[in-house]
């Protein structure tokens, strides 16, 4: 089998340009976006390892990952939806209410 | 090179490529599509590694329901095409493209001289039997039965909890 490593290589990469995207995008969707693609790096370090040790419980904790991500998009953006319809917009920089 | 190893290598770039044009598209609609080739490449990944119910999860779960509702609410709210954090100050993009390579450099060099795969004896006749759904469904419903449950309760509270924030407030 491949090393393990070029695996996690590729999930770090993914990792940091989700970061990277939080950090420097003002579409609050995008951003969602953005949290979606690192967990799912996540996902693909905790397969790799479950494949790799030939043990199922890192692919199900995948399973669970993706109820949350599923409960944490529905919520989302029904939070950006309700956002979007008091301030119209989705710009994450004129969404500053709680901004100290 | 084996057929695995090409896979990985196509799979791979095709992800990576997708992750990176997907935070630097400027319309929403665009990087939504971009993320949900993203997704299937890493299906594609995800059978390299014998994890077959995961791969076809992965489509259906996320390229299918959570990318049609992100789709479907870029396009109900049609957000104009954002103004980039880049443009009063264009030296922040190579800040930030600087600090990536930074942090990426740093948990690569953790990987490669931690060197994980040298404590694994990986079992390619064990790592297929683990990714059937035969052997994750036995184990979600007997070892993993209640958090199944919760799960389900967590997503039952998520549905009415975006019914009630995204449902219009009426006047009294």
């Amino acid at each position: 089998m491949i090393p393990i490593e070029y695996y996690l290589s590729l999930s770090a990469f993914m990792f940091i340009v989700g970061v990277v995207g939080v950090l420097t995008r003002r579409n609050a969707i995008i951003v969602f976006m953005s949290i979606e693609l690192m967990l799912n790096s996540a996902n693909l370090t905790l397969v790799a390892f479950s494949s790799y040790l030939g043990n199922p419980i890192g692919q199900i904790f995948v399973f669970f990952v993706m109820t949350v991500a599923a409960a944490e998009a529905a919520i989302g953006l029904a939070i950006i939806i309700s956002l979007f319809r008091n301030k119209k917009t989705v710009n994450i920089d004129e969404i500053n209410i709680l901004k100290w | 090179m084996s057929l695995n190893f090409i896979l990985f290598l196509i799979f791979a770039f095709i992800a990576a490529t997708s992750a990176v044009l997907m935070i630097t598209r400027k319309s929403a609609i665009i990087a939504a599509l971009f993320l949900i080739l993203n997704f299937a490449a890493l299906s594609g990944l995800y059978l390299t590694l014998n994890a077959q119910f995961i791969a076809v999860v992965q489509v259906i779960v996320y390229a299918g329901a959570i990318m049609v509702l992100f789709l479907f609410v870029i396009m109900l709210l049609r957000p104009s095409d954002e103004q980039s954090i880049f443009d009063d100050n264009p030296k922040l993009k190579w800040l930030a493209t600087f600090v990536g390579v930074l942090v990426f450099a740093q948990i690569l060099a953790i990987i490669f001289i931690g060197r994980p795969s040298d404590g694994l004896t990986p079992d390619l006749q064990r790592s297929i039997e683990v990714g059937t759904i035969e052997a994750i469904g036995r184990e979600l419903y007997t070892t993993y039965l209640i958090p199944f449950q919760s799960a389900a309760f967590l997503l039952l509270a998520a549905t009415i909890g975006a019914l009630i924030l995204a449902k219009k407030k009426l006047e009294d």
